[in-house]
């Protein structure tokens, strides 16, 4: 064999190992998760919340985490949509696709996205000291949502390039003004893609630690209050973790388990809405 | 004036507020953060932050050197495993697969992108800790016992450990991007290399990965800067010593992110404890910052050149 064909298959082999160890450390990872996590799952830790001294072994559950991730991912998931859908229907309508204060935008979002999240929440944290705001589900909400906006408006943004300009120019054609066109037509031809990255920004928010662990603080009740500290999922599995007695470890393991699980159920979830929103899609 | 036209006007003025808030939101972030962080500029100066490894907020000491220092060990591990990695995973993806099994990797990388960091560190506690522990660790100290695997730190909480958790969590960065530059390559000069007789591995390595290059180099300092930032998964395997200026891979390492996280409890008791850490963000942001305009850039003209 010719000594090219055999470098052929030698990077060939190499590329498959590398794209297969890829592959095996998401399986490695949700392996670890489901052994460990499995036995240790049980039904009291989904409905009740931390009794006193949880967090040395006595008993109770992380219900004060999980609806508190939700609530601040819902609130913040909705603040963010509120400031992103304006932005990328400006992007697309007002301002035409490749100029260069649309190109300038997007160019910060995409930096917005990359700046860590303990930034984020080392700003929202200034940000209350500067309002006098302790820590608090309010602070925490807003933290987050500046942290998802940059990731929901790019995504949207990506599925609105896909959208063919003779839709719009249609719409122009016969009389409609930006906002009706954008109101009217794209926001349902886009549906299915704006559906996708509001559960992943939903997603990135309910996920992130860094950023909530200056701003939404922590507590053993649920979430009542807008200007109380709130419970956030990643932060009671990091605490749990970090105990040295095993039985509350082995309920940090469960906690990773259900942080898990809603992780891929969204990711289900997405794949599955994207397909059913495109009633209204023209082809 | 027609109301539906008034409408669109209010909708434009709005959205165009908007945009300037999002706009302006990245000068606010460094902003707020520099101002806050200038009373230990002011005291201690700037110099002296970054180039002394003293850290005892109690007598007013805030060298962040060490921190840095670990923050470097820990990227630089993650980079060397990740880079090659993902590279040549995003190379076979694009040059050898079908579209079938493109489909197959896309979700995979989606969840390594949507798992949460915190779920990284449990992997890294339960699974890297201890392989690092009872396999790398002394087969190390046996064989190699120079530079970089000297060490006695016998725990498996060191910067191999974060930088191993942070190289997965880079995974999906790097081989997204890099895909998306490697379409961007024009079918027609591979198939004059095929043309002229060349085989698959010879066209990737002498005309694709040349002429994607430059969107390569980007793609791997956004994966650094994401790396450079990774809070809750490292501080959870990599360590963090107080004191210890890291000299091996095995010994523990303590980056600045892991620092802000730990001391959020702490930092509002002493002086100027809380302005050291806010400085530590605001080096962590310009750092970031700057890795990722300059990536952001390259990948700009990048799309710009196919457009024209």
């Amino acid at each position: 064999m010719e000594k090219r064909h055999i470098e052929e298959h030698f990077y060939k082999i190499l590329m498959m190992l590398s794209a297969a160890v890829v592959v095996a450390s998401l399986g490695l990872i949700l392996a670890t998760v489901f052994i460990k996590g499995l036995p240790a799952l049980k039904l009291d830790m989904l409905i009740k919340t931390p009794q006193g001294g949880y967090y040395i072994g006595k008993g109770g559950g992380i219900l004060n985490a999980i609806v508190g991730s939700l609530v601040l991912g819902l609130g913040a998931t909705f603040l963010a949509l509120l400031v992103s859908l304006p932005v990328v229907f400006y992007l697309h309508l007002y301002l035409r696709r490749n100029s260069k204060r649309a190109v300038a935008v997007r160019f910060f979002l995409d930096v917005l996205w990359g700046i860590p999240s303990i930034v984020y929440g080392a700003f929202g944290f200034t940000i209350m000291m500067f309002f006098g705001l302790p820590a608090s589900l309010l602070a925490g909400i807003i933290t987050v949502a500046l942290l998802i906006i940059p990731i929901m408006s790019r995504s949207m943004d990506e599925v609105m390039r896909m959208i063919p300009f003779e839709l719009t120019e249609t719409c122009f054609a016969l009389g409609s003004t930006r906002w009706e066109t954008a109101t009217k037509v794209i926001f349902r031809q886009a549906l299915p893609g704006i559906v996708t990255a509001i559960l992943i920004a939903f997603g990135r928010g309910i996920g992130d630690a860094a950023s909530v662990l200056f701003t939404a603080g922590f507590t053993d009740s649920l979430p009542y209050s807008l200007f109380k500290p709130v419970a956030t999922l990643p932060l009671a599995i990091f605490f749990q973790l970090g105990t040295p007695f095993p039985e509350v470890q082995d309920r940090g393991y469960a906690s990773a388990l259900v942080a898990t699980m809603i992780v891929l159920f969204i990711s289900i979830i997405s794949r599955f809405l994207s397909k059913r929103f495109t009633k209204n899609i023209v082809k | 004036m027609n109301i539906r036209i008034l409408k669109d006007r209010i909708a434009e003025r709005a959205s165009f507020v908007l945009c300037a808030c999002v706009v302006s939101f990245a000068f606010l972030m460094g902003l707020s953060l520099y101002c806050r962080a200038r009373p230990v500029l002011a005291a201690v100066g700037l110099k002296a932050v970054l180039f002394s490894t003293f850290w005892h907020p109690s007598q007013s000491q805030f060298g962040l050197l060490s921190f840095i220092v670990g923050t470097l060990w820990v990227t630089a591990i993650a980079m060397a495993i990740a880079v090659p990695l993902s590279i040549m995973t995003a190379v076979y993806l694009s040059e050898y697969c079908t579209r079938r099994t493109q489909e197959f990797f896309k979700p995979i990388i989606d969840l390594l992108a949507g798992i949460s960091p915190v779920i990284y560190g449990f992997w890294g506690l339960a699974a890297v800790v201890p392989l690092v522990r009872d396999h790398l660790m002394p087969f190390c100290s046996r064989h190699m016992p120079f530079f970089p695997f000297k060490s006695d730190n016998y725990t498996g909480f060191s910067a191999l450990t974060g930088g191993i958790v942070l190289a997965v969590m880079v995974f999906p960065v790097i081989i997204a991007i890099v895909g998306e530059v490697l379409k961007t390559v024009p079918a027609s000069i591979k198939e004059a290399s095929f043309a002229l007789g060349a085989t698959r591995w010879q066209t990737i390595r002498r005309v694709v990965l040349r002429k994607a290059g430059v969107g390569i180099i980007a793609a791997i300092m956004l994966g650094l800067s994401r790396a450079f930032g990774e809070t809750i998964a490292v501080l959870m395997v990599a360590g963090c010593a107080l004191g210890i200026m890291p000299k091996s891979i095995f010994d523990p390492a303590y980056p600045l992110p892991a620092l802000i996280a730990n001391t959020y409890g702490e930092m509002m008791s002493i002086p100027l404890y809380d302005a050291a850490v806010l400085l530590a963000a605001f080096i962590l942001l310009v750092v970031t910052a700057v890795f990722n305009i300059v990536g952001w850039s390259i990948l700009l003209r990048v799309e710009r050149e196919i457009q024209y």
